[in-house]
């Protein structure tokens, strides 16, 4: 097998997770997005773990432990989420401007205003 | 092309099919659900390039807890089950573009340094009767370097993993908060 099948297989992934994390407007859709991303390397890892023939096995325990952060990161940031539910009864990212500058405000704000 | 890499063809393409479903989808369960299919496919993949004790942590941890995680945040944040018109921020157009831009630098950069690169896994042993049975990545083999070699990695790990399970249990308490505004 050729190496750049996985190699493809995981950019095309992570592309989908950057235009995920990008475009969507659901905080627990960016978290999914940011899954995609971490799989895709993932799938880097285990590929050049196997091609390299890594006799400490580097790549594949990576990938397990990435797996492990992942999942507390999702753990985590569901917290997050479900916190800024609570007070502000919505989770879309880009209506959570508090901390950005006075004075411009978006399109989105304006829509929000209106 | 041998049926290895048919395999791998199409399990890739299911991968990132549905991965391109999930950040496209209208509903926003459909989107938890195509993601328990592109990392099922992910974990096919896994397989295929001989690592099978990633493959089914892939399919416990991420199908079987990450998902279910993301599905109950979908649920507490009481989202709406049909579809929802406005998933989609404003800058779609520019997100599209870096995308593209990412997918098409990454191909040309991984497609130019690795063509023709064949994947290096043959059995590497004199004559096939004296070659271990057991693949690269069986759970033996990575027992034995996670407990010989990466040990500490691994404890600071579970550290980690505990300080995470602290911070989501005080994060989501409600009673904290306000027991320090009396």
């Amino acid at each position: 097998m050729h190496l750049a099948f996985p190699l493809v297989t995981a950019a095309l992934l992570f592309s989908a997770g950057v235009y995920g994390v990008l475009a969507r407007r659901n905080a627990i859709l960016v978290l999914m997005s940011v899954e995609l991303m971490l799989n895709a390397v993932n799938l880097n890892l285990v590929a050049f773990d196997v091609h390299l023939r890594d006799r400490l096995h580097g790549g594949q325990v990576l990938t397990l432990f990435t797996i492990v952060i992942a999942a507390a990161e999702v753990g985590l940031g569901l917290a997050i989420v479900l916190l800024v539910f609570r007070n502000r009864r919505m989770i879309d990212v880009d209506r959570l401007r508090s901390l950005a500058e006075p004075g411009r405000a978006t399109a989105a704000e304006r829509e929000a205003v209106k | 092309m041998t049926g290895r890499d048919v395999v791998f063809a199409l399990l890739g393409v299911v991968a990132v099919g549905a991965g391109l479903l999930v950040v496209t989808t209208r509903q926003l369960v459909h989107a938890a659900l195509w993601l328990v299919v592109s990392f099922g496919a992910l974990a096919g993949c896994y397989l295929v390039l001989t690592a099978e004790f990633v493959a089914w942590v892939q399919v416990l941890i991420y199908v079987g807890a990450v998902v279910v995680l993301l599905l109950f945040g979908i649920m507490l944040t009481r989202a709406p089950v049909g579809p929802s018109e406005n998933l989609d921020s404003g800058n779609r157009w520019a997100a599209l573009a870096v995308a593209l831009g990412t997918a098409a630098l990454l191909v040309t950069v991984l497609v130019m340094g690795f063509r023709g690169t064949k994947l290096n896994d043959a059995p590497q042993c004199p004559d096939a009767a004296s070659c271990p049975a057991q693949a690269n990545g069986s759970a033996e083999h990575l027992g034995e370097a996670v407990f010989r070699t990466w040990v500490l990695p691994f404890e600071v790990l579970s550290v980690l993993l505990l300080a995470a399970l602290v911070g989501a249990i005080v994060l989501s308490r409600t009673d904290l908060a306000s027991r320090k505004d009396r």
